[in-house]
């Protein structure tokens, strides 16, 4: 699904290289999780897989089966499948959240040429999945993130994702913020999402999240690279012993 | 870009089509009709020819004269943010019609066929019939009477009939004067007077045609009317006229619509519009504007020099003034509420859009004069491209306005870094039992809420475009409901190409 190989990114404003060649494949269906300090690159990698503006590759490719993402827009990247769930979701003043949706929904299929919701047949499925997701009515209608708790924002993003069906979706720091109960339900939300043909990267600080969502692989990054993989086990030794003894062995 | 003729023949979707893939402005066609003008320039002769032309009495021959004597002794204002080539008066025409309207029509079946087209082009219904699909309300609800101003003539009126069975009177300002004389005199000047100012007065000598309303006591207006205001004719001014007269306990939503094709050169339209609120009356006045904005480097475009006044005379009475500004090159308008009666309100939402060269000065007067009286202003200016947007406002609180209250909220949105905007404010406080609240607020649009948009699958424009919408949805939802479909697609329209 996902592939990553010699990425080395630095930021366009200033000369510092974040990513330093990260290697990384995510299978089709699989759950890979990336762990590590905070600055090691984990929320850069998610933010140049989607697109955001202010990096500049240097080097490596990464690709979605087999497609080059890196020479598509943030929106074709969308289209074609990729979903980041925000660390930090924006507020957008004015716009309802469920006019919002549907124009992201609509947009989606209308760049993969297929023919738009009708608002029935989009408030109906918006409603079921809302609902799983305890986000009530007056939610849907309030604008944007605005005033959003960060346990709201958090499931707000999710039930996005729930909206567009993306193939590869990539959570940045989904757990940051948010209670125990809070983060309950947002990984139930994901996990009801897990499917055969969709794939996730969990870019997680702790542990704590990946009780929840029980990943295929964990990967640890440090300083720009992927430094070791492992199972579900190597979380655990994070856990238990924090990175500064995977930071040794690797220094 | 050039203009894109219409052959007969060609279906209206094929014509629709063919304008959205060139973008931007969707109303730069022309109409290709036979038209006869006045005589280049204005002079007494002139202003005597259009009044003949209307075959209107003596006295409103002579308050034309009076006011054309009067504007050849003005100056043009100078005192507006807006900077545009000196305009040669003497080099327009004030006068066009359709040789096909020479005979009046007595039916809209009458009516000659290429202007039915024209409208019907413009999306305009000039058959009575339900309208705007799309829009789910009830049946008697989604009639909207229209006056269809070509040029200088008014090409027809709607469900005038039905309006008649009311009692209210709809029809063209020319018509007016020939068939409700009294009340015409009674009111015409007595909100915007004919020396009122420089565009004011020359609208006043030369107005060729507009819309007239008169509502009855008591009367709720039965449906929404409207003008659609058509500039075809080149290098020819359009100057109309409207006057609204809501008497006791009355109620009426009119709704104004305004475009105009392509051209190089530019093209003056200086409207007068009064309205008068008699007590306990309501008026909801609408304006989608959008006319020709010019170019991206700023050749052609309507310079746009209005005057709008309602004056609420009558004890209670309410007027509110919603308007959404998206086209013409130069805007200069500043739709003012006089709170002359106890108890009175006025209200302003404003919506002000420029892209690429246009400039827009525009705002609104708030004159409280009675007790108790309120209004409420909320501006959104939004610039983009190498516009200037400027907000200019007075808040008045005469010595005799006790206990009355303002609030003013301002915001700027910017789109890039060459444009501009700026909020003038004037307030005039009187009395010491009186309240002016004013905030103001000036933004760009935020990479991140646009990188938030694209990821999830919105291109740029319509990342702009949800942004900008959500940033004036308090001014849209004032709007009828089916204008503010019409204005949220204007607002994605009239920012093609904002940003990247």
């Amino acid at each position: 699904m996902l592939e990553i190989k010699g990425l080395k990114v630095k930021l366009e404003e200033e000369d510092k290289q974040i990513l330093k060649g990260v290697d990384l494949t995510v299978e089709t269906g699989k759950v890979h999780a990336i762990m590590g300090p905070n600055g090691s690159g984990k929320s850069t990698l998610s933010y140049v897989l989607s697109g955001r503006d202010g990096y500049e590759v240097t080097g490596g490719t990464a690709t979605m089966d087999g497609v080059d993402l890196l020479a598509l827009e943030p929106e074709e990247r969308a289209a074609a499948g990729l979903f980041l769930a925000f660390q930090y979701p924006v507020e957008i003043p004015g716009v309802g959240n469920m006019t919002f949706l549907r124009t992201a929904v609509n947009a989606q299929r209308k760049a993969r040429g297929e023919a738009e919701l009708s608002a029935g047949d989009f408030l109906k499925v918006v409603r079921e999945r809302a609902k799983a997701l305890k986000i009530d009515a007056d939610m849907l209608k309030r604008p944007v993130n605005v005033g959003f708790s960060g346990g709201e924002k958090k499931r707000n993003e999710i039930l996005q994702m729930a909206m567009l069906e993306p193939r590869m979706c990539i959570l940045d720091e989904t757990d940051s913020g948010l209670d125990v109960d809070a983060m309950k339900l947002v990984a139930d939300g994901v996990n009801a999402l897990r499917a055969e043909g969709r794939s996730f990267l969990v870019i997680t600080h702790y542990q704590r999240l990946l009780d929840h969502i029980t990943p295929d692989v964990v990967h640890i990054m440090a300083d720009g690279r992927i430094i070791r993989t492992g199972g579900p086990d190597l979380a655990l030794e994070v856990e238990k012993n924090g990175y500064a003894d995977i930071l040794a062995e690797t220094a | 870009m050039a203009d894109i003729e219409v052959k007969d023949g060609v279906d209206d979707e094929t014509v629709a089509a063919v304008a959205r893939l060139s973008g931007k402005y969707k109303y730069g066609w022309n109409t290709e009709i036979e038209t006869e003008f006045a005589p280049l320039g204005v002079n007494p002769d002139i202003v005597r020819l259009i009044s003949a032309k209307n075959e209107e009495p003596e006295w409103m021959t002579e308050w034309r004269l009076s006011a054309f004597a009067r504007w050849e002794k003005m100056t043009e204002p100078t005192w507006a943010m807006v900077d545009y080539p000196q305009i040669d008066f003497q080099s327009i025409y004030y006068y066009a019609r359709p040789k096909s309207m020479l005979v009046k029509p007595k039916s809209l079946d009458d009516v000659d066929p290429k202007l039915l087209a024209t409208y019907k082009r413009l999306g305009i219904p000039l058959k009575e019939q339900a309208i705007l699909a799309g829009v789910e309300m009830p049946e008697e609800e989604r009639r909207v009477a229209v006056d269809a101003v070509f040029d200088s003539v008014s090409v027809g009126t709607t469900f005038r009939e039905e309006l008649k069975k009311a009692g209210v009177i709809f029809c063209s300002i020319s018509e007016a004067i020939r068939e409700y004389p009294e009340l015409v005199r009674k009111y015409l000047g007595s909100v915007v007077p004919a020396t009122d100012n420089f565009y004011a007065t020359l609208n006043s000598a030369v107005f060729s045609d507009g819309s007239f309303v008169y509502v009855p006591p008591g009367v709720r207006c039965p449906m929404e009317l409207s003008t659609y205001f058509r500039i075809n004719a080149e290098n020819t001014g359009q100057f109309e006229r409207t006057l609204i007269i809501a008497d006791k306990g009355s109620y009426v939503s009119y709704l104004e619509g305004c475009t105009a094709p392509k051209r190089d050169t530019a093209q003056l339209h200086a409207a007068v519009v009064e309205i008068i609120l008699e007590e306990d009356a309501e008026v909801k006045y609408s304006t989608v504007q959008n006319w020709y904005p010019g170019d991206e480097e700023g050749k052609g475009g309507i310079y746009n020099f209005v005057t709008k006044r309602a004056d609420c005379r009558g004890d209670r009475s309410k007027v509110s003034w919603t308007q959404v500004e998206t086209g013409s090159a130069i805007t200069w308008k500043y739709p003012s509420c006089i709170l002359r009666g106890d108890d009175t309100q006025g209200e302003f939402y404003s919506i002000a859009i420029a892209n690429n060269m246009q400039q827009a000065d525009t705002g609104t007067k708030m004159v409280h004069l009675g007790k108790r009286t309120k209004s409420r202003i909320v501006s959104k200016g939004i610039s983009a491209g190498k516009a200037q947007n400027t907000y200019r406002g007075l808040v008045s609180m005469h010595p005799k306005a006790k206990d009355s209250r303002n609030y003013t909220q301002c915001d700027s949105l910017l789109i890039g870094d060459k444009c501009g905007a700026h909020t003038v404010p004037y307030i005039e406080v009187r009395n010491n039992s009186s309240r002016v609240e004013h905030e103001a607020t000036t933004s760009k649009v935020d990479d991140d809420q646009l990188f938030y948009c694209r990821s999830r699958g919105m291109d740029e424009e319509e990342a702009v475009a949800l942004v900008v919408n959500g940033f004036c949805r308090e001014v849209l939802q004032e709007l009828p409901m089916e204008f503010a479909m019409e204005a949220q697609q204007l607002v994605a329209i009239s920012l093609e190409g904002s940003v990247g």
